[in-house]
């Protein structure tokens, strides 16, 4: 059947052979998808022309400062997790020009940089993004809108997935992100891939997510196909890879300046800066002038930058936070403390990158555990 | 289906982190290394209102910008007053600037000082170094408005005499009677004849009432916490007293993290503070 009008709270079917015409449907549309792709080894996000650009039939195995893409046994579109990007990078580019300015006699004009108008889908948005999403939503929308942010995200369909199976640095359950998809999505698709069987359960959020449905064949939903919906969601539920006790942690990292363990994670930490790149939260950039030869034009560019940089802080040519300690230290006490003063929420959605993605398997669920161990107390009276 | 996406709206024609064109209006030597330049805009409109205690980004074409505190006089609508010390590419760049030469403007940003919290009460400013140009509109304000405020008690320390900013116009304040300003300074050479030592030395010596005084401070964090400490020590509550931060800044909007100060963004909650509110940040080592 041909849907009419699918409007928010829909669900339907849509087969795996009909895969291709909901992709051709979002492109016309008039939609750039971007999505998974195998590239360099690992599941990144790049564009999507046809859905073979898919990592049809790909998995990954990750642990701390472990990933490896593996084969898997079928021919899931969608079984792997997440990977080294994040959609961050479609929003809040790693290099990005603001604005230029040319002299104009005694003066200079400046014209800020055009937006590209062409909308994005992100396919395959799973839950722990989507909360990352409306964390950056605040961030670059929550003050002043930043106009660059604003304009992309504004005109950004979201393709959801629910999780299939859980990567082994996964805790969205601990943060309470996922992985069921049950709010801020435009789409919302499962996999369902049993015996004989390859479909999609497909949940309308938006009216913008039902009308690229309009011309895609798709079949009523079944209660089997509900039930199985609801069992995978719960399998992935029940077998993330780490977890992380969430009660109290504002409190404990704002009130723990001291605590011994910062200086442990320290002697291992290179201050190589992979988590904060990795994180799909974090914003920090720094800014860029970029002078023409001639010095009649200069561009004004925004670049990614991290709290691990010894440049970030410096004050007067002197960094402020000079030992490594002080640096992971702010890393973790914004992520997970003070984000919550500044954004009513946590900073952490429990996606896992950091940890895989860390050269020397630094982990922020076993750093916090650790944290949560009190720090000796001081001997009374200057005994040993 | 087309028409289902969202239109694409216009490009804004300016983006709002970018800086307006002002010119030199002045440039005068402070000290040494110390410049105080005066900026109107360029389409000779009037400067957006500033509140004492507010910074603005100064950019220098080609080079890029630097947060440096509002120094002039607030109700002064025609032109900016910054007095920046040569301490990088940026403000190194700035103290070349002859008069008649563009500079890029975008603020006033952040909190400034509570001033109307200070009517009716005993004002206690206290600055070390380059802390006294953030404090001088406020100076402004107070003496502009004296009936409405008790004493006001300046001290003001550098590190030499040589290192003095607004010298001329300090004799002048030194002069009036409704205001005393002391001077002091950590070491002083032959011809010195005033205080020598740290500005916390003088507040023993400073006059107020303490349950109705409200304090004011600006400098370097140790010598902000220090002085805190003594006012605190001679009667003066906690949330009477008020700092301004600094920290590298890069947007001043509280997008890019870099002035990040315990849970506060410096360029947005401040650069002023209130004692209470950052005093366990500015006890911990590497904030
Ligand atoms: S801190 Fe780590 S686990 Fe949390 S959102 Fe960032 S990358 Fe994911
Ligand atoms: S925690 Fe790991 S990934 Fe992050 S900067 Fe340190 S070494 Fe790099
Ligand atoms: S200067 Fe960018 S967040 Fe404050």
């Amino acid at each position: 059947m041909t849907a009419a009008s699918p409007a928010a709270g829909d669900r339907f079917l849509l087969d795996r052979r009909d895969f291709s015409a909901f992709l051709t449907s979002i492109r016309t549309a008039g939609y750039r998808i971007v999505g998974p792709t195998v590239r360099d080894g690992a599941i990144v996000y790049g564009d999507i022309q046809a859905e073979s650009d898919l990592p049809i039939g790909w998995t990954e195995r990750q642990d701390a400062g472990r990933y490896r893409l593996e084969r898997r046994s079928d021919q899931a579109l969608f079984g792997y997790v997440v990977g080294p990007h994040s959609w961050k990078k479609y929003l809040f580019p790693s290099h990005e020009r603001l604005w230029t300015a040319t002299r104009d006699g005694p003066t200079f004009a400046v014209i800020s940089e055009p937006s590209d108008p062409t909308p994005l889908a992100f396919l395959g948005v799973r839950a722990c993004e989507l909360a990352a999403l409306k964390i950056t939503d605040k961030v670059f929308m929550g003050g002043i809108p930043d106009p660059s942010y604003s304009a992309r995200r504004t005109r950004v369909l979201r393709v959801a997935v629910q999780c299939g199976q859980a990567g082994g640095t996964c805790f969205c359950v601990s943060m309470g992100t996922g992985p069921g998809v049950t709010s801020d999505y435009d789409l919302s698709l499962t996999e369902i891939l049993t015996e004989g069987r390859h479909e999609f359960l497909v949940a309308v959020g938006t009216e913008a997510g039902g009308s690229v449905l309009r011309s895609v064949p798709l079949r009523p939903p079944t209660d089997e196909a509900d039930r199985t919906v609801t069992a995978i969601v719960a399998h992935t539920a029940s077998s993330m890879g780490r977890s992380m006790d969430p009660t109290g942690l504002r409190d404990l990292l704002l009130s723990n300046p001291d605590h011994p363990r910062w200086e442990r994670v320290a002697k291992r930490c290179l201050s190589c800066t992979n988590c904060t790149m990795a994180c799909p939260t974090c914003f920090c950039h720094t800014t860029e002038e970029v002078p023409s030869l001639d010095a009649e034009k200069t561009e004004r560019w925004r670049r990614w930058d991290s709290c691990f940089n010894l440049e970030f802080t410096k004050l007067h040519a002197t960094p402020v936070r000079a030992s490594s300690s002080s640096r992971y230290r702010q890393w973790l006490t914004h992520k997970l403390g003070s984000w919550h003063d500044q954004f009513g929420t946590s900073g952490c959605v429990g996606c896992g990158r950091c940890i895989t993605w860390c050269p020397v398997a630094i982990d922020i669920t076993e750093e916090v555990a650790a944290l949560r161990v009190p720090p000796p107390a001081p001997t009374p009276g200057g005994g040993h | 289906m087309a028409s289902d996406v969202p239109s694409p709206s216009p490009a804004p024609s300016s983006h709002p982190l970018a800086p307006a064109p002002y010119f030199v209006r002045r440039q005068t030597a402070e000290t040494g290394d110390t410049n105080t330049l005066v900026l109107a805009p360029m389409d000779g409109g009037p400067v957006p209102p500033a509140l004492p205690g507010q910074f603005n980004m100064l950019y220098v074409f080609g080079v890029g910008e630097a947060a440096i505190s509002l120094s002039g006089d607030p109700t002064d609508s025609t032109q900016v007053v910054h007095t920046v010390r040569n301490a990088g590419r940026i403000t190194a760049a700035l103290a070349q600037l002859p008069p008649g030469k563009a500079v890029g403007v975008r603020g006033p940003y952040g909190r400034g000082w509570p001033v109307d919290a200070a009517a009716g009460r005993d004002v206690v400013l206290m600055a070390g170094g380059l802390g006294l140009p953030p404090l001088r509109p406020v100076l402004y304000h107070f003496l502009s408005h004296r009936a409405q405020y008790g004493r006001i008690e300046v001290v003001y320390g550098a590190r030499t005499p040589k290192d003095l900013v607004y010298y001329d116009q300090i004799q002048e304040w030194r002069q009036r009677s409704d205001l005393r300003f002391q001077v002091t300074v950590d070491a002083a050479d032959r011809s010195w004849y005033g205080d020598v030592g740290l500005v916390t030395a003088r507040i023993p010596d400073v006059r107020f009432e303490p349950g109705n005084t409200i304090a004011f401070l600006c400098g370097p964090e140790i010598m902000m916490k220090y002085a805190a400490r003594d006012l605190e020590a001679r009667g003066i509550p906690r949330s009477s007293i008020w700092i301004s931060m600094e920290r590298n800044m890069k947007c001043a909007v509280g997008i890019c993290g870099h002035c990040q100060f315990g849970p506060e963004f410096v360029c947005r909650d401040g650069p002023v503070f209130r004692y209470d509110v950052v005093r366990d940040w500015l006890a911990a080592r590497e904030i």
